[in-house]
């Protein structure tokens, strides 16, 4: 068994963003099948155009339309793709510098094999059908390639778009996959939970219990190392009643969430407080977890489906003031 | 100015960590080392800085479990970085300049194996034009690499040279992740990765933290007969696009390296340098453009190509190069670090055995 318990996640959003004249010009100019640059202070037609002058740091304002052919300037082979490569075979990546401009853009070559490409080779965009102004609306192709494949009877430059408004945004989706591992002392509390134990663990220094347990104390700085099991009886701290909806939510609002501090410990718990009117939750109430099923356990916080009264006299202030 | 001085130093470096991103664990033994080096206690440490990236972790704020290290209530004075360690030691070291504190405490962590690391660096690009594409690490180093070699700066027996004679090194490191020699003509046998790159032209993936305590004037001298005095720091940046730069240069690590102390010809007097090179062929370009002498001692330690983990492996450079000052065996030295693709940011600091009041 490993050390610790780990779990594939994927943390994805959206970058959405606003363009501003000079990206939103060179997208335009994708969406419209032609390469947009800019000449800046030193003479140079750079493609990306950047959107201050590198030497003199004023805005880009000198745009240059440059032809969609060009030369490989360096180019290397991608033999493993990772996701969201403009090709999940191998291709080669490489820096096209475009006829007509002194610095290179990076882009992909859809060739099959390594010795297809070469420095110095002929190259044109292959442009997609449906452009939508990103930069993945491109990729290049070995020049004597031209004609041959799907998607390269755009004309450069065709008019089809330009009565469409100027590009002014972007969203690039950006999704990253992890193996999330939980530290050695979490490991332990989501192992206890699957047994339908709370464990804590003490801090050898300063004899307080967190739960869930943490890989060092905030206090001392060392690791708590003392496995304690805890009740699942505790009291409320302080809760908060949720009324807004928003994405993603299990439970219909109002509903409480609160901060539990669960008998034996030394920090408060978050979770669920069901089986009352949400306007009678307070500060001080005893509450007891209300386990799900057996059968539905899992190295999971959500074995506990929520916490619920026992019906008991609310604790008195002075057993968890210094816990607030 | 003020002298300040490295003088405590700790790693690990691992293939990879069975443990949470955020470290904490791993960092408690780092600390407890630099207490041992310097005989201090928390209470000694007037600053706390770390490096490290969310994006690595794959969650937000990792730092703030990460500091549950340093046993931070009551508060302490803190501030990180989303950079590397090194970045963290340049903050911390303006922190000391500033007559604000006298000692300081910096450290790194990251768990590179969490993710695609090659891929998950793409978010470091222009996210217009680049992100979208998502050009992976290796790659853009390939791209790079290539632009030398057909420019006759550099061929690939010295490449292989650079990875032979760091894993040979990275033999005497305990904390290498890869090590062992061969020889250039075996190296050149091996099959390429990305095209002109091999695999052991990139260094491993590799998960790890490390602290570097900083201090002052006499606070320096009452841990070491010999501290790591700073004599020059500096950092600088090139421009984000990778077209409008002449990638076969790194014209940041030159500024760098002459803002830190270089004469007309360069470093050098440097005896030792460790310099953060994750590319062989980015070991080249460092050592032209900080104007290294040909008799420099590069990468004893083993280098970036022995263990890199990230966020912490230019703050390993430094700790490397100031460990040859405590030992005797160097009086002067340098670390280096790099971040962002194909060497775009750099930072250099030099240290001698001498510090400017001595
Ligand atoms: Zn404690």
């Amino acid at each position: 068994m490993s050390r610790t318990l780990s779990a594939p996640v994927t943390v994805a959003f959206d970058y959405t963003r606003s363009v501003g004249p000079v990206l939103g010009r060179f997208l335009t100019g994708l969406r419209d099948a032609t390469f947009v640059g800019a000449r800046t202070s030193d003479g140079r037609v750079v493609v990306p155009p950047p959107e201050f002058d590198p030497v003199s740091h004023r805005p880009t304002t000198d745009f240059v339309d440059l032809p969609d052919t060009g030369t490989v300037s360096s180019w290397t082979w991608v033999s493993e793709p990772v996701a969201g490569q403009p090709f999940d075979r191998p291709f080669a990546f490489a820096l096209v510098t475009l006829d007509g401009a002194d610095a290179p853009i990076l882009h992909a070559v859809d060739v099959s094999a390594p010795d297809q490409i070469t420095t110095g080779m002929r190259v044109r965009a292959r442009w997609a059908a449906e452009r939508t102004g990103l930069i993945t609306d491109v990729v290049f192709e070995p020049a004597d390639a031209a004609g041959t494949a799907a998607g390269t009877d755009a004309e450069p430059g065709a008019a089809a778009a330009s009565s469409a408004d100027p590009v002014s945004g972007i969203v690039t989706p950006v999704s990253l996959d992890y193996t999330y591992a939980a530290s050695p002392e979490e490991s332990a509390f989501f192992r206890g939970l699957a047994q339908g134990r709370i464990v804590g663990q003490r801090c050898p220094s300063c004899q307080k219990v967190y739960v869930p347990p943490r890989p060092a104390c905030p206090t001392d700085g060392v690791p708590t190392v003392e496995e304690v099991e805890l009740s699942d009886t505790g009291t409320v701290t302080t809760f908060c009643i949720v009324n807004v909806p928003f994405m993603g939510q299990k439970i219909k609002p109002p509903y409480v969430s609160a901060y539990i501090l669960l008998d034996g410990a030394d920090i408060a718990l978050q979770h669920l407080i069901l089986d009352i009117p949400v306007d009678e939750v307070r500060m001080g109430l005893r509450v007891k977890a209300a386990w799900k099923p057996r059968e539905e356990w899992g190295t999971t916080i959500e074995n506990i489906s929520h916490f619920a009264p026992t019906g008991d006299p609310d604790a008195d202030y002075d057993t968890y003031k210094h816990h607030l | 100015m003020r002298d300040v001085a490295v003088v405590g130093f700790a790693q690990r470096q691992l293939q990879d960590y069975d443990g949470s991103p955020q470290c904490a664990e791993m960092l408690v033994p780092l600390f407890a080392d630099c207490y041992e080096q310097t005989g201090w206690t928390k209470k000694d440490i007037g600053f706390w800085c770390s490096g490290s990236s969310d994006y690595l972790a794959g969650r937000s704020f990792s730092f703030v479990s990460a500091i549950d290290a340093i046993g931070v209530l009551p508060p302490v004075n803190e501030s990180h970085v989303e950079m590397d360690a090194a970045w963290a030691l340049y903050e911390a070291w303006l922190k000391i300049q500033t007559g604000e504190v006298d000692t300081a405490l910096v450290f790194g962590f990251g768990k590179a194996s969490a993710g695609v690391l090659r891929r998950t660096l793409a978010l470091q690009l222009d996210p217009y034009t680049m992100t979208p594409l998502w050009p992976d690490t290796v790659s853009i180093a390939a791209l790079q690499a290539r632009l030398g070699l057909d420019a006759g700066l550099w061929d690939e027996a010295a490449m292989a040279e650079v990875v032979n004679r760091s894993l040979t090194d990275a033999e005497k490191n305990e904390f290498a992740v890869r090590s062992g020699g061969s020889s250039v003509e075996e190296l050149l046998k091996r099959p390429m990765f990305a095209d002109p790159l091999r695999k052991h032209d990139a260094a491993p993936v590799t998960d790890g933290a490390a602290a570097i305590v900083l201090a002052a004037g006499d606070r320096a001298r009452e841990v070491r007969d010999r501290p790591a005095w700073i004599t020059g720091l500096s950092h600088f940046t090139d421009g984000l696009h990778l077209g409008t730069r002449d990638l076969t240069r790194s014209a940041s690590a030159g500024r760098a390296g002459a803002a830190a102390g270089a004469s007309a010809g360069g470093l050098t007097d440097v005896e030792v340098a460790e310099l953060h090179a994750p590319f062989s062929h980015q070991e080249l370009i460092l050592r032209a453009e900080l104007g290294l002498g040909t008799d420099a001692r590069i990468n004893p330690s083993g280098g970036a190509l022995g263990g890199n983990p990230m966020f912490t492996g230019g703050g390993i450079r430094i700790g490397e190069a100031a460990r040859r000052i405590w030992d005797g065996s160097a009086d002067k030295t340098l670390g280096h670090a790099t971040s962002g693709p194909a060497l775009q940011q750099n930072l250099v600091c030099v240290m001698s055995s001498e510090g400017a009041s001595n």
